[in-house]
């Protein structure tokens, strides 16, 4: 795909998210809608996966450590061809595939249960290790929220991949500044990532996360680097897309609708407005059928 | 017959009952504790409105504490405030405290006996839509047996607020299970709550039914299905403190009606309806049945759709009812 193609592809997941929190009722938006370039990127050009088998043993593998942010990760595989893109609809409804945290056993293709935070790092720094021991040439990548890494379980994942020196590794950290309740440095100050990252023996890479050509870029320079496991500390806009829910925490865990919220339009409007927002690009196109 | 002494809400059996989160009256409580004594202290993981301490953070912030996403340091901080004489309240959801730190409470709350509350918010399947990961069914088990750990699983708002002001009280480790969505408020301001007792909301002869938690509601119901349409009469035994269980109240019940059915929204294995069973089993072996999730996880959905699926709402429990009754020698 063209980088111009692959931001269509993340707008149109974007859009997608949207819808399905809306008939969900319930559900996060802010973070899905920031990983969506990075989700764009990772299945549109980095992964190496087959949609009609999912269970591929050569595959490259992505563990979604930030469980919450499912419905990012069910409406980029809809969209390449994991399945239906109508099924989105029955986000979190009583026996659907698409439970609200995703669990491996209900829709092949999603590589492990998350949802309880910090456990994603340790599977991911596993399975790699096991491929190696294999002697495979897949990748393991990981995704993290920030907040996410105030449990310990990650940091004893980060010490144990640096001394196994697991070069398979790719852990992508959601650096969205958000968590619950608050903004990250004052909920638990993280400070300076990237020194802790390399203090910990890790090779370090700085991007911005909704800039697709970074994300692909960083990737394949991780797959270059020897001796260390690799993070890409992702710099990601919370709610990306949708501008009354930018860089706002109080977006983590609700959907459009959900709440009157002070800079969001009234509740009934919310996801007209969201919608209309992603399908104009905010603005820069006038509308769809231009 | 329901009991006067109990002062049971005069809506709850109505369509007008009033409906409220159970978790709301831990957060009433917690405010009231925190007046009440300043060495309440209340710390949390990330979570801090949905599990209903922002009211006691905003009124005593200089006595609230943030650990962030952390459930192991979480309890163990508390441990370590309650050596120095505070009393922490600890707050996250069940699945992750006590599910995620039960050694650290193991040992620096119950092998230390430190004077550490444990809160569990959005337990059992009235979580509703996030799915079987946050769905806890196991917290009544994990903490059940524990030595010197006090387990308490309110009914309602109305109980939670006075569970909460009864633990702060109590010099020890306890566990308070809580959910998340909306349910009946079943009892007022005058009902007792003891944390040596188990109520007895409703008396009869035929059958006894031994519930806590959100269940102690479709058991009231169901008490008045069987006597309407079998000429049944239930007596309705609310098991809020499961430890230490008042197997005194519910020996005496059994030996009297002859047959007992449990419920609980939880996990089959080792929760209420086995604490009955082994009282029972020793002292006065009698039929009985026990109603909870079969040893399966939840999975998305509706609270209501949830619990009609796993069996747990009062025509369900009519069936386990009349199908025990059948069993009575
Ligand atoms: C072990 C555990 N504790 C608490 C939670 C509740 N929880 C869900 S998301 C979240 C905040 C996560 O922050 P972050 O990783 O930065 O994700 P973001 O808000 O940016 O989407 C919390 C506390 C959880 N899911 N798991
Ligand atoms: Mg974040």
């Amino acid at each position: 795909m063209t980088h111009t193609e692959l931001s269509e592809m993340a707008n149109t997941i974007r859009e997608d998210i949207v819808k399905m929190l809306v008939s969900a009722g319930s559900g996060h938006s802010a973070g899905p809608l920031g990983l969506a370039d990075i989700f764009t990127a990772l299945y549109f050009d980095i992964l190496k996966h087959n949609p009609k088998d999912p269970d591929w043993l050569d595959r490259d593998r992505l563990i979604l450590s930030n469980g919450h942010c499912v419905p990012v990760r069910y409406a980029t595989m809809a969209r390449a061809g994991y399945l239906p893109v109508s099924e989105l609809a029955t986000l979190r409804k009583f026996g659907s595939r698409l439970q609200g945290h995703p669990e491996r056993l209900r829709l092949p293709g999603l590589e492990s249960t998350s949802g309880p935070l910090g456990s994603g790092v340790s599977q991911a720094a596993g399975m790699a290790i096991a491929l190696r021991m294999d002697g495979g040439r897949q990748r393991v990548y990981c995704i993290t929220g920030d907040g996410e890494l105030d449990e310990g379980n990650i940091w004893e994942a980060v010490m144990f991949a640096a001394k196994e020196r697991l070069t398979n590794l790719t852990v992508i950290v959601d650096r969205n500044n958000i968590q619950i309740d608050g903004i990250t440095e004052d909920v638990m100050p993280l400070g300076d990532l990237a020194k802790k990252f390399s203090a910990f023996g890790w090779h370090v890479i700085e991007i911005d996360g909704n800039n697709i050509e970074a994300v692909i870029n960083a990737c394949r320079l991780a797959e270059a680097v020897e001796e260390a496991p690799t993070v890409i500390i992702a710099h990601t806009i919370p709610g990306k897309g949708v501008e009354y829910m930018e860089y706002d925490y109080h977006w983590h865990g609700i959907y459009p609708g959900q709440e009157d919220l002070p800079g969001a339009p009234p509740k009934a409007e919310q996801a007209k407005v969201a919608l209309a927002q992603l399908r104009t690009l905010g603005g820069q196109i006038r509308s769809e059928h231009q | 017959m329901i009991e006067p002494k109990q002062h049971l809400h005069p809506d709850v059996l109505t369509p007008e009952a009033k409906l409220e989160p159970i978790r709301a009256g831990f957060g009433r409580g917690l405010l009231e504790a925190g007046h009440r004594d300043k060495n309440v202290v209340a710390l949390c993981a990330d979570l801090t409105d949905s599990t209903k301490i922002g009211d006691f953070a905003r009124s005593y912030p200089e006595r609230y504490v943030e650990v962030g996403i952390a459930e192991q340091n979480l309890v163990t901080v508390a441990a370590g405030m309650a050596l120095t004489g505070k009393i922490p309240f600890t707050s996250s959801y069940a699945a992750f405290s006590p599910g995620r730190n039960w050694e650290q409470i193991r040992t620096t709350i119950c092998l230390n006996v430190t004077n550490v509350k444990i809160v569990g918010s959005h337990a059992g399947l009235m979580t509703g839509a996030d799915g079987a990961t946050h769905q806890m069914l196991e917290d009544i088990t994990l903490m059940r047996v524990l030595p010197n750990m006090t387990v308490v699983v309110p009914a309602d708002s109305v109980e939670a607020e006075k569970a909460t002001l009864a633990l702060a009280a109590l010099n020890g480790p306890a566990y308070l299970r809580l959910a998340r969505d909306k349910s009946p408020v079943i009892t007022t301001d005058k009902s007792p709550f003891d944390l040596g007792r188990a109520q007895i909301l409703r008396s009869g002869t035929d059958l006894t039914i031994v519930a806590c938690g959100v269940l102690v509601y479709h058991a009231l119901m169901a008490a008045e299905v069987l006597a309407a349409e079998h000429n049944l009469e239930v007596e309705v035994i609310n098991a809020a403190v499961i430890k230490p269980l008042d197997t005194v109240t519910i020996l005496a019940s059994a030996s009297k009606t002859g047959a007992v059915l449990t419920c609980e929204e939880g996990q089959i294995a080792g929760g209420l309806g086995s604490a009955v069973a082994e009282a029972l089993a020793e002292h006065a072996p009698t039929p009985l049945q026990r109603v909870g999730v079969q040893d399966r996880f939840g999975e998305s959905g509706t609270p209501g759709e949830l619990l009609e699926a796993f069996g747990l709402t009062a025509p369900h429990l009519v069936k386990q009812a009349l199908e025990l009754i059948k069993r009575k020698s």
